[in-house]
C-alpha cells in the first residue's frame, strides 16, 4: 500500500534499494581493479581540461624513465587516435578508446580496451581520460589513484569552480610551468583554491617542455608502485589459474 | 552531460527491481544527489524526462533528495565549517568527507498487483 502520499492505493508498493545507481560500473571498475593487481601494475587515472598537458606530460614522463620502467598508457579521445598516436611515438604502449560523443571514460570501455592491450607486462598503466573537468571525475575505471593536470594558463581558481574534480584527486600536476614568467600566474593563490576542495592538497609543479619536476612526479609515481606489485590473495586468486568472467574473450 | 548516462542506468535498474517484484507500473523515484557528487539536479531532471518514455518509468515522478556536503576530521570527529581549508586545524590531518556524494537511488514506488 502507498504509505508515502497518503493516496492509500493498495497496489502502489515502495521498493526500498539504497544503492548507487553507478553500482554496474562500481562492480565493473572492481573487476578492473583486480586485473590491474593481478598483473602487479600501478594504474593512474589521468585527468584534467582539453589542452592541460596530459599527453605531453606523458611523453616527458616516458622519456626521464627510458630503460627503468615499462609504461603503457590507453587514451580517451572522441574522435582520433592522435594520441595514442603520439605516445607511442614517446616509447609508451598505447591504445586509443574512441568514446565518440561520450565526454568521459567508464569502466566497461577501460575493460574492453584492457583485454585488447598488446601487452601485459607494463610497470604503471596511465588511462588519459577525455578532456573535461567534470564528468571523468564521477566514474571509478579501477585504477589506484587519480592525478589531475591543471596548467598555469587555465586560471588559479579552476579548483574552486571544479570542486569535484579536485576533490577526487590524489595528486594535481601543475602544468606548463615554463610559462609563468609570461603570465600573471599566483601559485600560492592556486595552492589556497586546492587547500579548500582537496583534502590533503597535494601538488607538484611540472613543465613538460623543459623537464622540470619530471623527477618529483616519477618518484611519487614509484612510491606507489610497491603497493600495486603487492598482489593481494584474492587478486591472485581471481586470475590464476581459471580465471573468472562472465563473458567470453582472450588475453593477450 | 554523464546525466544521461546516470538516467539510463537508473532506468536498467528500476526495470530489473520492477521484474523482480512484478512491477507493472512506476508513480516516483526517489533518488539522493550530494552536491559534490558532480551530478547537476537539473540536467538529471530534464535528462530523466526525455530517457523516461517508452520505458517502465514512463509517466514516473523523479524525487530529488539533495545532500549538504559536510566534512570532518578522520581522528577527532570534529566537523569542519563549511568552505575551510580541508584540514584539522587541532590535528593536522586531510578531512573525510561525511557526506554530500551520493548518487543513490533510494526507493521506488511501483504498482505491483501480485505483491
Amino acid at each position: 500500500m502507498c504509505e508515502t502520499c497518503g493516496c492509500g492505493d493498495p497496489e502502489i508498493v515502495p521498493i526500498e534499494v539504497q544503492e548507487r545507481i553507478l553500482s554496474d560500473n562500481d562492480a565493473q571498475a572492481a573487476h578492473n581493479r583486480s586485473h590491474f593487481q593481478g598483473l602487479g601494475v600501478l594504474a593512474i587515472n589521468l585527468m584534467g581540461s582539453p589542452g592541460a598537458g596530459k599527453t605531453a606530460v606523458l611523453e616527458a614522463t616516458s622519456k626521464a624513465a627510458a630503460g627503468r620502467l615499462k609504461l603503457g598508457a590507453v587514451s580517451g579521445d572522441l574522435a582520433t587516435e592522435r594520441d595514442a598516436d603520439r605516445l607511442n611515438a614517446a616509447g609508451i604502449v598505447s591504445s586509443t578508446i574512441t568514446t565518440g560523443s561520450a565526454c568521459h571514460l567508464d569502466a566497461r570501455l577501460v575493460h574492453h580496451a584492457l583485454h585488447h592491450f598488446p601487452s601485459s607486462d607494463r610497470d604503471i598503466f596511465f588511462i588519459e581520460n577525455v578532456g573535461n573537468l567534470v564528468c571523468p571525475a564521477i566514474y571509478d575505471l579501477g585504477q589506484a589513484a587519480n592525478v589531475v593536470t591543471l596548467s598555469v594558463t587555465e586560471g588559479e581558481d579552476k579548483p574552486l569552480k571544479y570542486p569535484v574534480m579536485f576533490q577526487k584527486a590524489d595528486l594535481v600536476l601543475l602544468t606548463k610551468v615554463d610559462l609563468i614568467p609570461h603570465l600573471d600566474f599566483d601559485i600560492a593563490a592556486v595552492e589556497d583554491a586546492l587547500a579548500h576542495v582537496m583534502p590533503g592538497a597535494n601538488m607538484l609543479k611540472v613543465s613538460a617542455k623543459t623537464g622540470e619536476g619530471i623527477d618529483a612526479w616519477l618518484q611519487w609515481l614509484e612510491e606507489r608502485r610497491p603497493a600495486a606489485v603487492e598482489q593481494p590473495p584474492e587478486a591472485r586468486a581471481h586470475h590464476l589459474p581459471e580465471h573468472s568472467h562472465e563473458h567470453p574473450h582472450e588475453h593477450h | 552531460m554523464h546525466e544521461y548516462s546516470i538516467v539510463a542506468s537508473l532506468i536498467d535498474r528500476v526495470q530489473h527491481e520492477a521484474i523482480a517484484h512484478g512491477g507493472t507500473r512506476v508513480h516516483r523515484l526517489h533518488v539522493k544527489i550530494g552536491e559534490l557528487s558532480g551530478v547537476e539536479v537539473d540536467l538529471l531532471k530534464t535528462a530523466f524526462d526525455t530517457f523516461r518514455e517508452r520505458t517502465i518509468c514512463a509517466g514516473a515522478e523523479l524525487a530529488i533528495d539533495t545532500v549538504t556536503p559536510a566534512w570532518a576530521c578522520p581522528s577527532c570527529n570534529r566537523s569542519l565549517a563549511p568552505g575551510a581549508i580541508l584540514r584539522c586545524d587541532d590535528c593536522g590531518r586531510p578531512a573525510r568527507m561525511v557526506q554530500g556524494d551520493e548518487i543513490i537511488l533510494e526507493r521506488i514506488e511501483m504498482e505491483a498487483p501480485d505483491v
